[in-house]
C-alpha cells in the first residue's frame, strides 16, 4: 500500500509494507462491517409513527452474544496482528545481521553529519570521510549505523527505507539497513528539534559498488576526508555540548 | 440510585439514601443553601466571581474552554495556511516564520487538550451534571471547587501571556521533550518555555482540585508533576535532570510525560462516552444495552491505560525488546474499548431513533471514533509504527480520536443540556446546518492527512521545500485540500456560536424536561436554582427505562413513584441491582 506512494529502497521496506497491508485488510474489513451495522440500525430503527422502541436490557446471555462474538473476533485478530507486528519489529530493530559496512550518523541543530568508514572499512581512522547532509551507501550491503545527537533529541528517518530511530544526546544507538534500490532519497529529522526543524533535511545516495567508489574518491579529493588529526567520536559528539552549556542554561 | 417501589421493605433503603445525601451537603454557613433560600439575592461578585454553585463553576469552565478553543482554532488556521501556501502572508497574521510555525503547533496542541477538552468535559459537564444526575444539591467541597476554577483561569492567563514575552512563545511541541525544552540555548525561547511549563503545571493543580475522574487522573498526573518540577528546575535553576552531559537522561521525561499522557486520553474519552450514552438512550428511546458490560469495560480500560505509555517511544531509544510488551498491552486495550462501541451500536437495535441535533452528534461520535480507533492499531503495533511514528498519519489518527472526544461529544452534550443550562432551546435547523457542515468538512480535512502521512510527510514541518520526495505537486494539492476543508470547518463554527448566543437570550422557552428523559437533572427546573431541587428527589429505578412494555409513556423518570418493572411483565426486566447510593 505504501509502495504506491513511495519506493521500497531497503530489505525491510517490503516487510513493513506487508504488515501495514495485513493490518489494513483486517481493520478495514471490520471497520466497514461496524459502520454498515451502525448506519443500518440508524436507518432500520428510525422513529416511525405508532412503532415503539423495544425493551431490551442486554443482560441476558442470548442478547449479550451479539456483542460477545464480535468481542471474541477482536481478540483473535488482535493476536494475529501482535504476532505479525512483533515478527517485523524483531527483524528491523532487534536482530542485527552481521555488518558489511559501518557508518556513524551525528545529528545536531540543524544538520546531519555522516562519518563514512573510508577504504579501510573502520571508523575513527585517518581515512574516514565526513559529509554533511549527504550520506553515501552501496547497494546490497548490510550497513550498521551508530546514531548520536549533539544537542537535543532528533530522529533519523528515511521513509524510502521505512526506517526511523530517535537520536538521543548521551547515547549511541545502533541499528542497521540494507539498501536495495539505486537512487537518491530524503532523510528527515522526525522529532521536533527547535527552530530549524523544518530545514533539517538530508539525502541518502545509493549506488553500485563502482559508483560508490567514484563518490568516495571524489570526496577525498575535495577534502571532505578527515584532517591530519583523526577526528574522534569524543570530539565529534562533545564539541557541541560545551557550546550548548556555555551558551547558558537559562 | 436505582431503588424501586417505596414499600415497607425498602423504606430503610430510602432512608439510607437521604442519610448519605446529607453527607454531600456542606454544613458551612457560607456555602450551605437550602432550596428555599430565595430571600437573599447575591450580588455580582458573589454570584459569579465567588460563587460556590457547581453549575456556575461548570458553566465558567465550559465558556472559558470554548473561548480558548477559538485561540486554538486560530493557531490551526495560521499554521495550516502556511503548510498549504508556504511563504504567503496569512490574513490576520502575516508571514509565518519557522519559529512562529513551531509555537503555533505547540500552542494548538497544548490549548486544545489542556485548555479545551479538559475544562469542557471534566470541569464543565462534570461539574454541572454529576451533582444533578445524582440528585445532590452541590459538590462535596464547593469552595475547593471554586478555587480550582480560579487556578485554572490563572493558568490560562499565564499561557496567553507567554505569547507576548521576549523570544516568543514556546515552540518545542506539546510533548516538550528535553533537552530542547530544558535549555533556552536550544529552544531560543527563554521566557516562553518557562511560562508554558508554569501554565501547564497550574492547570494540573486546578484539575487535581476538582476531584473528578480522581483515581485515573491523579494516578497518572502525579509522576508528571514530579517531571515538570525537574524540568522547571532545569530551565530556571540550571540543574541537569534531563541533561546527559551532567548525568541526567532526556528519556526520563518521555516516560513521565507519556505515563500521564496516555491515561489522559482515556480520562477524556470516558466522560465523552458517558455524554454520548446519555444522549443516545434518550433519542433512541431505548434502554442502554448491557449496562454492566460498559461499566466493567470502562474500568478495564482505565486500568490497562496505565500500561501502554511506551508505545509513544518505540523508536525513542528504549530497549527494543521492551516494545513487545507495550505493543501487547496497546492491542489489549482495544478489546474493552471495542466492546464499549459494540454495546453502543447494539443499543440502537430495536430503538425508535429521532435524529435531533444532539443525537446526530452522538451517532457521529461513534462513526468517527471507530476510524480513530482502528487507525490506532497501525501505531500500536510496533512493526508498522517504525514507519508511521511522527508522520501525519499519527496527526490524522489523533484528530479522529480527539476531535470526537472534545468537539463531537462536546457539541452533543452542549446541544442536549442547553435547555437545562439556560432554560431555552437551541435552534434545531441551525444546529443541523452546523452539524453537517462541521462533520463533512472535518472528514475532508483529515482523510488527506492520512494519505500524506502514509506517503512520508513528517510532522511540524513549516515548509516541505527541503524534502524532494515530499515537495511534489500531488502532495501539495492534498495539503491544500486539507487546509480548505479546515477553513470550511472553522466557518461553520460561526453558525454554532451565533445559534448558542441567540438561543441563550431568544430561544424558545424550555420546560424542565424537553426531551422526555429519565435522569434526575430533568426533574430540576431549567435552569436549576442554587440548590438544584425544590425537594430532594427519591430514586425509584435505573436511569434507562425507556419503552417499558405496558406503560403508556415511553419513558419513566427515575424519581416517579410507580410499580416494579418486573411486575409490568417486561421481558428481561429483572429488578436492577441496587447500585450506588
Amino acid at each position: 500500500m505504501i509502495s504506491w506512494l513511495l519506493p521500497q529502497a531497503s530489505t525491510f521496506a517490503s516487510t513493513i509494507d506487508g504488515l501495514v497491508l495485513l493490518i489494513a485488510v483486517i481493520v478495514g474489513f471490520w471497520l466497514i462491517v461496524a459502520e454498515v451495522v451502525l448506519f443500518g440500525f440508524i436507518f432500520k430503527f428510525r422513529a416511525r409513527d405508532g412503532i415503539r422502541g423495544q425493551y431490551v436490557s442486554g443482560e441476558d446471555k442470548s442478547q449479550k452474544q451479539w456483542v460477545s462474538y464480535p468481542h471474541y473476533a477482536v481478540v483473535v485478530f488482535d493476536i494475529i496482528i501482535i504476532a505479525a507486528a512483533l515478527r517485523v519489529w524483531n527483524e528491523v530493530k532487534v536482530e542485527v545481521p552481521p555488518a558489511d559496512e559501518q557508518i556513524r550518523i551525528i545529528a545536531q541543530q540543524w544538520s546531519w553529519t555522516f562519518v563514512h568508514a573510508g577504504p579501510d572499512g573502520k571508523l575513527d581512522t585517518r581515512d574516514d570521510i565526513r559529509t554533511v547532509d549527504d550520506m553515501y551507501v552501496q547497494r546490497d550491503r548490510v550497513y550498521t549505523f551508530e546514531l548520536h545527537a549533539r544537542d537535543v533529541v532528533h530522529s533519523f528517518s528515511v521513509p524510502a527505507f521505512r526506517l526511523k530511530q530517535d537520536a538521543v544526546p548521551g547515547r549511541a544507538i545502533r541499528g542497521w539497513f540494507k539498501p536495495t534500490l539505486e537512487g537518491t532519497f530524503d532523510i528527515q529529522c522526525a522529532e521536533m528539534c527547535g527552530m530549524g526543524h523544518g530545514l533539517m533535511a538530508g539525502r541518502v545516495h545509493i549506488g553500485s559498488a563502482a559508483q560508490y567508489a567514484a563518490w568516495m574518491t571524489n570526496l577525498t579529493k575535495i577534502g571532505a576526508a578527515g584532517t591530519a588529526m583523526a577526528p574522534t567520536l569524543m570530539a565529534d559528539v562533545a564539541a557541541h555540548d560545551h557550546a550548548g552549556t556555555a551558551g547558558g542554561t537559562r | 440510585m436505582s431503588d424501586h417501589a417505596p414499600d415497607a421493605t425498602h423504606a430503610s433503603g430510602v432512608a439510607k439514601t437521604y442519610a448519605r445525601r446529607r453527607w454531600y451537603r456542606s454544613r458551612d454557613a457560607v456555602t450551605s443553601h437550602t432550596p428555599d433560600a430565595t430571600t437573599h439575592v447575591p450580588g455580582f461578585v458573589k454570584k459569579y466571581l465567588w460563587s460556590t454553585d457547581h453549575k456556575t463553576i461548570g458553566l465558567q469552565y465550559m465558556l472559558t474552554g470554548m473561548a480558548m478553543a477559538l485561540i486554538g482554532a486560530f493557531a490551526a488556521y495560521v499554521f495550516r495556511m502556511q503548510a498549504a501556501f508556504p511563504g504567503a502572508s496569512v490574513p490576520l497574521f502575516g508571514r509565518v516564520a519557522a519559529a512562529d510555525y513551531n509555537y503555533l503547533v505547540t500552542m494548538h496542541g497544548t490549548i486544545m487538550i489542556f485548555w479545551v477538552a479538559m475544562p469542557v468535559l471534566l470541569g464543565g459537564f462534570g461539574n454541572y451534571l454529576i451533582p444533578l444526575m445524582l440528585g445532590c444539591d452541590d459538590m462535596v467541597f464547593p469552595r475547593v471547587n471554586r478555587l480550582s476554577y480560579q487556578v485554572f483561569f490563572l493558568s490560562s492567563v499565564v499561557l496567553l501571556a507567554s505569547f507576548f514575552v521576549p523570544g516568543g512563545a514556546f515552540g518545542g511541541a506539546w510533548t516538550a521533550y528535553p533537552p530542547l525544552s530544558a535549555n533556552s540555548a536550544y529552544s531560543m525561547t527563554p521566557f516562553g518555555s518557562t511560562l508554558w511549563l508554569l501554565a501547564v503545571a497550574l492547570e494540573f493543580v486546578a484539575f487535581l482540585l476538582i476531584v473528578i475522574a480522581a483515581v485515573l487522573f491523579m494516578g497518572s498526573v502525579g509522576p508528571l508533576v514530579a517531571g515538570a518540577v525537574m524540568l522547571l528546575l532545569d530551565q530556571v535553576v540550571g540543574t541537569g535532570f534531563y541533561d546527559p552531559a551532567r548525568g541526567g537522561d532526556p528519556v526520563l521525561w518521555q516516560h513521565l510525560f507519556w505515563f500521564f499522557g496516555h491515561p489522559e486520553v482515556y480520562v477524556l474519552l470516558l466522560p465523552a462516552m458517558g455524554v454520548v450514552a446519555e444522549v443516545m438512550v434518550v433519542f433512541a428511546r431505548k434502554k442502554l444495552f448491557a449496562y454492566r458490560t460498559i461499566v466493567y469495560s470502562a474500568v478495564a480500560t482505565g486500568i490497562i491505560s496505565f500500561f501502554v505509555w511506551a508505545h509513544h517511544q518505540f523508536v525513542a531509544g528504549i530497549d527494543p525488546r521492551m516494545a513487545s510488551l507495550f505493543s501487547l498491552t496497546t492491542l489489549i486495550i482495544s478489546i474493552p474499548v471495542a466492546e464499549m462501541f459494540f454495546v453502543y451500536i447494539a443499543t440502537l437495535y430495536g430503538g425508535s431513533i429521532r435524529l435531533t441535533t444532539p443525537m446526530l452528534w452522538a451517532l457521529a461520535f461513534v462513526a468517527e471514533f471507530l476510524i480513530g480507533g482502528v487507525t490506532g492499531i497501525f501505531l500500536g503495533s510496533a512493526g508498522s509504527d517504525i514507519y508511521f511514528h511522527d508522520t501525519y498519519f499519527v496527526v490524522a489518527h489523533f484528530h479522529y480520536t480527539f476531535f470526537p472526544i472534545a468537539f463531537i461529544a462536546g457539541f452533543a452534550g452542549i446541544t442536549f443540556w442547553f435547555p437545562k443550562m439556560f432554560g431555552r432551546m437551541m435552534n434545531e435547523t441551525w444546529g443541523k446546518v452546523h452539524f453537517w457542515g462541521t462533520i463533512i468538512a472535518f472528514n475532508i480535512c483529515f482523510i488527506p492527512l492520512f494519505i500524506t502521512g502514509t506517503a512520508g510527510d513528517h510532522r511540524r514541518i513549516f515548509d516541505y521545500a527541503m524534502f524532494a520526495q515530499l515537495a511534489t505537486p500531488e502532495m501539495q494539492s492534498l495539503r491544500i485540500l486539507a487546509t480548505r476543508a479546515l477553513l470550511v470547518t472553522l466557518a461553520f463554527q460561526v453558525v454554532f456560536i451565533a445559534n448558542f448566543v441567540y438561543s441563550m437570550f431568544r430561544g424558545a422557552i424550555a420546560d424542565a424536561n424537553p426531551w422526555k428523559a429519565n435522569t434526575l437533572e430533568w426533574l430540576a427546573p431549567s435552569p436549576p436554582p442554587h440548590g438544584n431541587f425544590a425537594t430532594m428527589p427519591v430514586v425509584y429505578r435505573g436511569p434507562y427505562e425507556y419503552c417499558v412494555p405496558n406503560r403508556a409513556e415511553d419513558y419513566w423518570p427515575q424519581h416517579e413513584p410507580g410499580g416494579d418493572i418486573a411486575e409490568l411483565g417486561a421481558p428481561g426486566g429483572r429488578r436492577p441491582v441496587q447500585q450506588g447510593i
